[in-house]
This record gives structure tokens, C-alpha cells and sequence, in this order.
């Protein structure tokens, strides 16, 4: 489990060889765009819905400009996009689409049958609040929702990693070992809005990344027939289910070898997650996506005043990397984990309820804190990170739930 | 078109035997008749219902070509996706320049009338070169007999019960087709399995065509409608007479009878072959079944109105 420490490690130039680089000034919704556009996928089948609606609108021009091969069905939900990237996925083609909430949701049905016929479609996801009541804006409970659907689950901290993320995600997803959809996601408005200084590589380098695609199986070969999604009953389901269960098990190590791959071509190295200060960390703070870079000031801030605060960013929720983690936490005897969702399971939000188990198996018991904030988009600053740190580290070991699960910002 | 003859002396196509289809079960000679007529191979995708499951039980597979199934309301969006891959990839040499190859959708009447109607319409609006086949039973007979909006007035089912109060399903049946044929597709068409050289030159003339197409093809369902499964064409065809369901087709906008019926049969001719309205027989229904008749007199006018048969 050396690994665990190599896969800490972020956001650095590793070995690289020096060349021009092209900054240009992006959107988190035009950085996933472009990265569709160098992917180039055969097949698109989407359906507009805010704040994802922009990933769809750029690439139609993409398509109608003559700047990709692809073929754009503008289907008319987001069930059927989902059912038409799975014929499309079944024929032999690469196969991409891109949606936010509501959309996940209806998707929902589609999204278990995907994986389950361990078709390697890739979804641009910008994460938005599900209804009721509705509400536009950035929480994680659409992704959280079909987080045992069997994709793939990468969340982005800033648009570099959502272009960097939706880029391997073609290569985890179509690894002969793994062979389940995955989606790379962005918080919405606050990364698919806002523009950032991103790096955009050349078509060519991704084009090579990603490689051409082989599919396992193909309708479109009628040399020799099959049939796909039979009735399923008592005697093979399970074992079915349980292939699938071992694809996302594999990904595990695919998600690592292509991450360091990409660090080689790219010059970012990408692991299940990032630590920042852990070495000597008293507190920690376990964040997923955007929150995480507003963390980083949090915990700057902190050690300034002589906190030892830390931090850890994880970008891999499915597979959930459940030994890594905990061994990179060991000797962390305080944590605060930031869960932008709840589960209504009345203990924990999703990210918390997983680490927990995860700690459970490791025998460790530091003192967890749950933080549930942010919900339909309510904004955290640093300053409530730093609050919510310290208050971590003065807590006494909850013994009850409303000191288990704090909901941070909310009006009682 | 491929007469019986030929189709039964080198049908390599459709369904194998060995299914498992109820006997007087129309589908497997539906898609017999229409497969043998298509002179590419066929990529078939079946909504959830009793065909699927009837032909499909793991490890084994009736049918013959490739065949997926997915879910049941997406039939004809799962089909969008592959026909698209398949213009995709022709596209970019990557399919041999010689394939041909058609593209089926097929979906029981509850998987095409009611929760699949949506991607249905969007599948043809788009105009991908597909055939969709409805094989029209009536009723979700997979689940259990229960009431579609394809179920007709008066016609017992597990939800629309002929009860003390209520004698069947209260609404007229809805006019998919002439629905479809407003999404003015190169073909829209109504067959019936008991008609067996009209549903193969339908066929015939569908495989010719490019771009949507759209096929709704009545079946007895013995189990469901309490019929006698040796008589399932003959109920298949009385259904035709009684101008219960006309068959016809809309080719490029143009509305044709493909069978005009010079003697109309009264409906309770087709009542009486099946226990569904066994009720409506009754004295306490008799106004009922007027009114019934009237209706069907009524879109029957209007058909060969349509049809420019005058009437
Ligand atoms: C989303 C969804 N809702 C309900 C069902 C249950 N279901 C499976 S088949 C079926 C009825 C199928 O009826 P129909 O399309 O008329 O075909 P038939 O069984 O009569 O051949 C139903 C309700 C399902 N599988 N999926």
C-alpha cells in the first residue's frame, strides 16, 4: 500500500518534458466541451438542462461547424439520450453525453443498465441541487443519487481537472478490466460558470491519450449474432452482477496507471485524492470538488495562526478508494467531512457514511465530525472552513447524532 | 416480396423455434412474415414485455440476428442510438462500404401507446431510417392483463375490471397511427397477424424506404382476451371485418385501405370469440355496445373519407 502516498500527489510537474504550454481563459462547461471535442467521440446524445446546458449548445457547434465526426442525436429527454448512448455504446461506438440533475435523475433506469451491460459511455456531469423544491444550483445530491449505479465517479476541483478528469475518463471506462460507464463532474455555476486559466493540450496529445476505441462487442456485426439483455432470472443474474461488481473493483488500479500516464503526457499526476499538509495534520478536512480549493486557503490561513490543519481532496468517489484513504488519514486524530448532500439515511451524508465504514475495517476511531452544507448552492467561505476546522479540533468525541452530523449554514 | 414458400425454405432470419411464446400467440408469426421480407440483416431492439421475455430467457436467445433489450418505455430511442452508430461509423469507413443493414424497434402497445409514446415520437420527428413495429395485443399482458390506452371500450382487464358498476375499460381506444402518420413519416401503417400477404407486402414496401417507419400490427393474445388459441388468425381477421381495426397505410402523406370491407360484421361477432367481453353481451349493456358500434361506424367513415374511398 505504498501506493496510497504516491497517489497523494497532485498538481505538480512530474517529469514533463518542457514545451510550449497553451493557457487560454475557459469556463468549467467550455473546458468539458473542449475536452469533448479532442475525444471526438462517434455518437452524442443529449439534452439541454442548466447548468450543463452549455457543454451541449458548444458542442453542437463543434458538430455543425465541422470540427468533430461526431453524430449529435438531439434527443427529447434525457431518458432517451441515456437509452440511445446505450445502443449507440452496444454498436461499437464511442459514445459521450452530458447532463445535471433532473436529467441524472430521469436518466436514473438508464444509468444501471448502462453499467450493468458494461457499456464505457462517458458523461460530462455538472453537479446541481435535485428537486423539490427546485433549485439551479451546485449541491452534490444528483451524483450522490446514483452513486450505486456502477459509474464511475470522479469529481473536479477546479475546470482544469474537469477537462483533465472527462479526458481519462474515456481511458478508465473502456479499460478491458474495468468496462463501466463514468462520468467526471463539476460543481455547478460555481466551476461550469466560472472562468479559470486553464490548460488546453494539444488535439493531437489527447488524441493519442485516449487512443482508438475497441470495442468488446458489437450489434453492428452480423458475422456472429448475439443478443443483449435477456431476462436475467434466478440462476445468472447474480453472477452477472458480480462481473460487474469486480469491473468496478479493477478500476481501482486502472484509475492509478492511467493517472500517472497522463501525469507523464501531461505533466498532472492524478490519484483517488490529493493531500495538502497531511504529514503533521491535527485536523483534516475531506472535501470533494470545488470546496476543496476554497480549503486550501482555509488551512493556509490556519497554520499561519499555528493550527496544524490539512487537508484531503478526494477525487474518486466510485470507485471509493476505502483502504488508501484511511491509511492516509492514520494519524489524523480529528476530521471534519464536507458532505454537500444528505442521504436521508438519519446518520450521515454519503462521503461521511463511506469513510466511516472505511475507518470501521481499519480499526481506527479518530473523532469525525459531519458537516452537511452548501445545499442548493449556498455559498462557504474560507472563513467558515476555518471555523469549521477549528471547531473540529476543540470538539469533544460526539456521543450524539446532532454533534455526529452538524448541518453547517443553515437557518434552524 | 418472399412468398411463404420461399421464406419457409431459407428464412435464416427473425426468430428460431424453441421460444417461448404461448400456442395462438400472434408475435412469432409477425415476425416471421415481416423479417422475411427485409433483404438485410435486421438490428432488432425490443421494449420489456412478453415478446422480449418470451424469446430472451438467459442463457438462450430465439433470435437469430443481433437483438438488444433495454428497458420498456425506450424501444425507440435505444434503436435511435444504434442506427446512429451505425451512420457514424459507415461514416468513417469503419463498417465495410458494401454492409447494409435495417434497423427494428419493436414494443408491445403498452410499451408504444403509453410509456414509450414519448421516444417514439421523438425517434420519428428526428427521421432516422428505422421501422417501428407495434405488436398491438391490446393490454400489458406480460405484467398480467392490465388496461392500455390501446384497450378497447368495454374490454375487461386486470385494471380496467368488468365489474357491477363499471363494465370494462370506459375509453375508446387511442389512434396511435394517425398520430405517427402526423409526425408525416415516410410510412405509417395497420396490419393485422390474420392477414397474413397484406403484413409481408407491407413489409415489403417498408424495407424499400428510407427514413421513419412505422408499423401497428394487431394480435390476439389468447391468455388475455380469453380466446381459443386455435382460432387466434380467425379473431385476427374479424377484428379487420368488424372495422374494429381497419388496415390501411399512410405512404409519404397518402392515405390507402389496404382492405375494404364491402360488409361490415357487427362488433359482437368479435365480442363472442373472446371471455374480454363476454359482458357486454348481456341485456344490462345492450346501449353500451350500440353506442360502441356507432363509434366504430363513425372512424370507419372518417378512415375511407380519409382514404378517398367516399362513403
Ligand atoms: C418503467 C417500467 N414500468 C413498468 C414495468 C413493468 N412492465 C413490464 S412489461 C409491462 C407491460 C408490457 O405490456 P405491452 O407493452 O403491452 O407488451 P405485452 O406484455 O403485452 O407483450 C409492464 C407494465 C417495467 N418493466 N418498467
Amino acid at each position: 500500500m505504498e501506493k496510497a502516498i504516491e497517489t497523494m500527489s497532485s498538481s505538480g510537474t512530474t517529469g514533463k518534458a518542457e514545451q510550449k504550454k497553451e493557457f487560454q481563459a475557459r469556463t468549467g462547461n467550455e473546458a468539458m466541451a473542449e475536452a469533448m471535442r479532442q475525444i471526438n467521440p462517434d455518437v452524442c446524445a443529449a439534452y439541454p438542462i442548466t447548468p450543463a446546458t452549455e457543454i451541449v449548445q458548444i458542442f453542437a457547434n463543434f458538430v455543425n461547424d465541422g470540427l468533430v465526426k461526431t453524430e449529435f442525436i438531439t434527443v427529447e429527454s434525457e431518458h432517451s439520450a441515456m437509452s440511445a448512448c446505450i445502443g449507440s455504446a452496444s454498436s461499437g461506438a464511442r459514445t459521450m453525453t452530458a447532463t445535471s440533475s433532473q436529467g441524472l435523475a430521469l436518466m436514473y433506469e438508464m444509468l444501471y443498465i448502462a453499467a450493468g451491460y458494461r457499456l464505457p459511455i462517458v458523461l460530462a456531469e455538472v453537479n446541481r441541487a435535485l428537486s423539490s423544491p427546485i433549485n439551479i444550483h451546485c449541491d452534490h445530491s444528483d451524483t450522490m443519487g446514483g452513486r450505486d449505479s456502477g459509474w464511475i465517479q470522479l469529481f473536479s476541483e477546479n475546470a482544469q481537472e474537469a477537462y483533465d478528469n472527462l479526458i481519462q475518463a474515456v481511458r478508465i471506462a473502456e479499460h478491458p478490466d474495468v468496462l463501466l460507464p463514468a462520468w467526471a463532474s463539476t460543481d455547478g455555476f460555481i466551476i461550469s460558470h466560472g472562468m479559470e486559466n486553464i490548460e488546453i493540450y494539444p488535439d493531437e496529445a489527447v488524441r493519442q491519450f485516449i487512443g482508438e476505441y475497441k470495442p468488446a462487442f458489437t450489434l453492428l456485426d452480423n458475422r456472429k449474432p448475439f443478443t443483449l439483455g435477456a431476462a436475467d432470472l434466478q440462476d445468472f443474474y447474480f453472477e452477472h452482477r458480480r462481473a460487474a461488481y469486480e469491473g468496478m473493483r479493477a478500476a481501482k488500479k486502472v484509475i492509478l496507471e492511467i493517472g500517472r500516464e497522463f501525469g507523464n503526457k501531461f505533466g498532472t499526476t492524478y490519484g483517488f485524492f490529493e493531500g495538502v499538509h497531511l504529514e503533521d495534520a491535527e485536523v483534516v478536512m475531506v472535501a470533494l470538488g470545488s470546496t476543496a480549493g476554497t480549503a486550501r486557503v482555509a488551512i493556509e490561513n490556519l497554520r499561519e495562526r499555528g493550527i496544524k490543519a490539512g487537508l484531503l481532496k478526494l477525487r474518486v468517489f466510485r470507485p471509493f478508494p476505502a483502504e488508501e484513504l484511511v491509511k492516509a488519514l492514520a494519524h489524523v486524530p480529528a476530521i471534519a467531512v464536507m458532505d454537500r448532500s444528505d442521504s436521508f439515511n438519519a446518520q450521515a451524508g454519503p462521503l461521511a457514511t463511506e469513510i466511516k465504514s472505511a475507518l470501521y475495517d481499519a480499526g481506527q476511531h479518530p473523532k469525525l465530525i459531519n458537516y452537511i452544507y452548501g445545499l442548493g448552492g449556498r455559498d462557504i467561505h474560507f472563513k467558515e472552513l476555518e471555523q469549521i476546522l477549528e471547531q473540529t479540533l476543540q470538539a469533544g468525541e460526539p456521543k450524539d447524532l446532532n454533534s455526529r452530523v452538524v448541518y453547517w449554514g443553515v437557518r434552524e | 416480396m418472399q412468398n411463404l414458400k420461399q421464406m419457409s425454405s431459407q428464412n435464416k432470419v427473425g426468430l428460431a423455434g424453441g421460444h417461448r411464446a404461448c400456442a395462438g400467440c400472434g408475435f412469432p408469426q409477425i415476425i416471421k412474415m415481416i423479417y422475411g421480407q427485409s433483404p438485410a440483416p435486421v438490428v432488432t431492439t425490443c421494449a420489456t414485455g412478453c415478446m422480449e421475455i418470451a424469446t430472451t430467457i438467459y442463457p438462450f436467445t430465439a433470435w437469430r440476428g443481433n437483438f438488444i433489450h433495454s428497458a420498456f418505455e425506450n424501444s425507440a430511442a435505444t434503436i435511435s442510438g444504434i442506427e446512429t452508430a451505425y451512420q457514424a461509423l459507415k461514416k468513417q469507413g469503419r463498417l465495410p462500404a458494401e454492409q447494409e443493414m435495417n434497423f427494428v424497434a419493436i414494443g408491445g402497445d403498452g410499451g408504444t401507446y403509453d410509456i414509450g409514446l414519448q421516444a417514439l415520437s421523438g425517434a420519428m420527428e428526428r427521421r432516422h431510417n428505422i421501422l417501428y413495429i407495434c405488436y398491438n395485443n391490446e393490454a400489458y399482458m406480460n405484467t398480467g392483463v392490465q388496461r392500455s390506452s390501446a384497450t378497447p371500450q368495454g374490454g375487461h382487464t386486470t385494471t380496467s375490471p368488468a365489474g357491477k358498476v363499471i363494465p370494462g375499460k370506459i375509453q375508446f381506444p387511442k389512434d396511435l397511427t394517425a398520430i405517427i402518420a402526423a409526425h408525416d413519416v415516410v410510412y405509417a401503417g395497420q396490419a393485422s397477424v390474420g392477414f397474413h400477404i397484406d403484413l409481408m407486402r407491407k413489409a415489403d414496401q417498408i424495407f424499400g424506404k428510407v427514413g421513419p417507419k412505422f408499423l401497428n400490427v394487431y394480435t390476439p393474445c389468447r391468455l388475455g382476451w380469453g380466446s381459443d388459441p386455435a382460432q387466434t388468425m380467425e379473431i385476427a381477421r374479424l377484428a379487420v371485418e368488424t372495422c374494429l381495426w381497419p388496415i390501411y397505410e399512410v405512404v409519404e402523406g397518402r392515405w390507402k385501405l389496404t382492405r375494404k370491407i364491402k360488409e361490415k360484421k357487427p362488433i359482437t361477432d368479435f365480442y363472442k370469440t373472446q371471455n374480454r367481453f363476454r359482458h357486454l353481451l348481456k341485456p344490462e349493456n345492450e346501449t353500451l355496445v350500440k353506442q360502441i358500434q356507432e363509434e366504430v361506424d363513425r372512424r370507419w367513415h372518417d378512415l375511407l373519407q380519409r382514404c378517398g374511398e367516399g362513403a
